[in-house]
This record gives C-alpha cells, structure tokens and sequence, in this order.
C-alpha cells in the first residue's frame, strides 16, 4: 500500500472543559475519498480542521503529503496550500468577484502575475462550470455558484488534499445537485478527499471508505456498502437509520 | 432751518447688524488673508486625516491580538487620548514638552496631538469595522495560504472599512472641524486668521466669511455621507 498521503495519530483537542476529540487516527490514501459522518457535536468538523491547523490539536500528530503540520519549524502558509479546503458557508471574499477571490492566493502566496493567476483562475471557474461568472461578486451568485467558486479558489492552488465541511448543508435542496457534481467529476480526476457531509446518497454512490464518529471517537468505519447495509456498532445503526428517514 | 440738519445720523439696529456680519468692503479687504487660512486648514487636514487614520489601523489592527500584554496597554493609550480633551492635549504638546527639552514647532505638535487622538478614535471604528467581519473570512484565506498580515491586508480590512464608512467620513468631518484649535498654537489656519483680521477690522465678517467657507468645505461630505447611511440602512433591511 502507497504511504497514506494524511496521517493523524493520536489526536486530542480540549476547548477549555470539553474533550471534543478523545484519540482519533485518521489515515487517507492517495486518490481516496474518505466521508465523515457523525451526530453533530461528535468531533467530526474539529478533526478535519485540526487537518490543516485551523484549529491545533491539543495533543496527536499530524502529516499530510510528507509534512508535519505541528512541527514549529513547518511554514505553516506553504503547507497549507497543499490541503485546499471548502466551508459549509462557503467563505467567498464578497469585496472581491469570482475571478478575484479564486486569483487572490494565487497572486499573493504563489507570487504569480496579475494575467498569470487570472488565467489560471478562470481555468480553474471553467473546471467548476463557472467560467461565464467570473466577473460575478458573490452577492450576485447563487448558493451553489458560490459553493463552487469556493472549490475553485481551493482547487487553484493544485492542493493535494481537498477538505469538505458540510459543502451542501447551507444550501437549498435543488442547488445540492451542483455542487455535488463538481465534487464527483474532482473525484473522477483522482484528488485525495475527505468529505464531512449528511449526504448519504453521494456517500453511497462515490466514497471509498466512510468513518462514523461519535463523542470524539471513531466508532466504526468500512466501505459504504458494508457501512450502510451491516453496520456492527448499535450506535452506528441508530445514527443510519435516524439519517434514513429524513 | 432744515430740522433734519440737526439730526444725528441714525442707524437703525438692521444696518448695524448688516455692517457688522456681512459688510462686504471687509469681505473684500479680509479675503487674502482667509485664503491663507483656508489653504492652511486644507494643509492640516491633509496633514493630520492621513495621521489619524494610520494611528487607528495601527491600534484597531493591533486590538486583534489576543495578548494582555497588547490588551491592556492598548486599551489605557486608547482611554486616554479619547477622554483628554483635544485642545488640552495639543497646549500640553506645545507648550509643556519643551520644558523637558522636547520642542517640536506648530506643526509637529498638532501632528503628534492629531495623531494621538484622532488615532483613537479611527483606531475604535476600524475596531468595530474589523470585528464586523466574520470568522469564517479569516479562515478562508489562511486555507488558502495566507500569511496573517496578507489576509488582515486584503480580505479583512477592505472589509471592515466598508462596513464603517459612515462612521469613517463622520470622523474625518469632526477632524476636518477640529483643526481650528491649531489655532492656540499660533498656526495660521482659517479660524486663526479670520479672528486676525476681525481683531484689525474691529468687525465681525471674517468670522462669518470663515463659517461660510467651512460649510462650503464640509457641506458635500455630510451630503454624501447621508447618501451612504441611507444605502447602508436600505441594505440591512
């Protein structure tokens, strides 16, 4: 088996009295697309932003595509351009259009060229189906456009990994549709993934693995059709089949 | 005997007031010297605007750091230059400090002094400006890379000024007003010298001339700041 390209051992985040991950290891392989799902509260959403350090583990390792994230001397704003990552509520620069908040990083961390970043910029809108927006501000984009700039502004940056919290859950039911298949068609182009999502449907149909969480720890985790059809913890069932009605 | 000859001249209470607010042969004779003033006050506020305003990005950017070491001494400096009146402030630069061997002239003390209080209150707006911007903004350009002076630079303060505009351009007016107390320190600017030329003339015109020119001056800012505290109520409906 390759190398995992994210490995997190051991990991611990307190937020003052709450213990909100009690130990999780989290490996992702290459071209692996590894869905997160859990009750809310369960750790999921701080175990993926401890992936890229927006929050920092209170104890654990992590290492994505060879880097230790929580070595001091790691550059931190260098790494992080490796592990693109997507928000619930996608986060879109509202001063700025499409093409400037997908151009921003590109011209401000990877030093490119005004034409050169937008280039790049537009070609990365045009992956997310986006390129006749460009000129757009977020105000003027729906829900799912603006979801989709934001995987543009992330997949510029030609990251390793691409981290997925809740990308459809602000959205309204008949924009999901979207957003959902620029995720499948960055899948098919073989990015690393890991989704933290209640779309069990997309799970089922495009994840290679899903982990089930709870109370800070994983619970369970096995391909989806184990996952779904015999899931063994009681917990696991209770949570699926609570998903299920809705 | 023609009566009237005996009469003394009488000057009803009307012309009195005209002669001594609005008399235009002192318009006349008075107006190079408020020119010199207005060029002055212009001067000052593009001196002491640009001032304050760094002071306050300087103190609103460092309110985000989480530090008490940062906190605390921030919010005394902040505290004081607020609560110690302006006028105060600027005599004390001008006048005490060159009996601890500090003389920095006019113009450097109402720079300092500007700098000092204006500093402080453009440092609270973009405070409120900056806090106004969500989180999830921050973490958007650090995923992206972004250094934190990169993401303060181009993502969060662009932002926050938006958001403070009004409170900005009403700043900028109370600051544009209040370099008239250059005047204690000798500093030729438009009240200064309209209150020279009253002092010569014995008539109160110039005065009137300079209340004038002020709203001239400030009249299209407060009419364009309304505009935007109207756009601003209208988009948060």
């Amino acid at each position: 088996m390759t190398p995992p390209i994210v490995e997190a051992r051991a990991i611990h985040k307190h937020f003052g009295h709450l213990h909100v991950l009690k130990g999780v290891d989290l490996r992702v392989a290459e071209k692996e697309l590894v869905f997160l799902i859990g009750p809310s509260g369960s750790g999921k959403s701080t175990l993926l932003r401890c992936l890229n350090r927006l929050e920092d583990p209170s104890s654990g390792s992590v290492v994505v595509d060879g880097i230790d994230m929580l070595d001091a001397r790691t550059d931190i704003n260098k790494a992080r351009q490796r592990i693109g990552m997507v928000f619930q509520s996608f986060n879109l620069y509202p001063h700025m259009t499409a093409l400037g908040n997908v151009a921003l990083a590109l011209r401000k961390v990877q030093g490119m060229g005004r034409a050169e970043a937008e280039a790049k910029a537009q070609e990365a809108l045009k992956r997310v189906h986006l390129a006749d927006r460009a000129d757009h501000f977020p105000l003027q984009l729906s829900g799912g456009q603006q979801q989709r700039v934001a995987i543009a502004r992330a997949i510029a940056l030609e990251p390793r990994v691409m981290l997925f919290d809740e990308p459809t859950s602000a959205l309204d039911p008949e924009l999901v549709g979207g957003v959902l298949a620029v995720m499948r068609e960055l899948r098919e182009d073989g990015m690393t993934m890991v989704v933290v999502s209640h779309e069990m449907g997309f799970a089922k149909a495009a994840a290679d693995r899903v982990v089930f969480m709870a109370d800070g720890l994983i619970v369970e985790e096995g391909v989806p059709g184990d996952f779904f059809d015999a899931p063994k913890h009681a917990r696991t069932r209770a949570f699926i089949s609570q998903i299920e009605r809705h | 005997m023609d009566r009237n000859a005996l009469r003394v001249e009488a000057v009803s209470p009307m012309d009195l007031f005209i002669e001594t607010f609005f008399n235009w042969q002192i318009v006349h004779d008075a107006w190079p010297i408020l020119w010199q003033g207005l060029q002055a006050t212009l001067l000052l506020s593009a001196l002491v605007v640009p001032l304050g305003m760094i002071g306050g990005i300087i103190i609103a950017v460092l309110s985000t750091v989480h530090s008490p070491w940062v906190k605390w001494p921030l919010r005394v400096w902040v505290d004081t230059f607020r609560a110690l009146p302006p006028l105060v402030l600027l005599i004390f630069i001008f006048a005490g400090l060159p009996f601890i061997g500090i003389d920095v002239g006019p113009w450097g003390a109402v720079a300092i002094g500007f700098f000092l209080n204006t500093g402080a209150y453009y440092g609270e707006i973009l405070r409120a400006g900056i806090e106004s911007v969500p989180q999830g903004q921050l973490e958007a350009a650090r995923s992206t890379g972004l250094t934190r002076g990169q993401t303060m630079r181009y993502v969060v303060l662009p932002q926050a000024v938006r958001n403070v505009l009004p409170d900005l351009i009403s700043n900028t007016l109370e600051v544009v007003k209040l370099t008239s107390i250059a005047s204690v320190v000798a500093l030729p600017e438009l009240l200064f010298q309209a209150r020279q030329a009253q002092s010569v003339t014995y008539n109160a015109t110039p005065i009137m001339v300079a209340a004038v020119v002020y709203f001239i001056l400030l009249w299209p800012v407060v009419r364009v700041l309304s505009q935007l505290e109207n756009r601003q109520l209208a988009g948060r409906r």
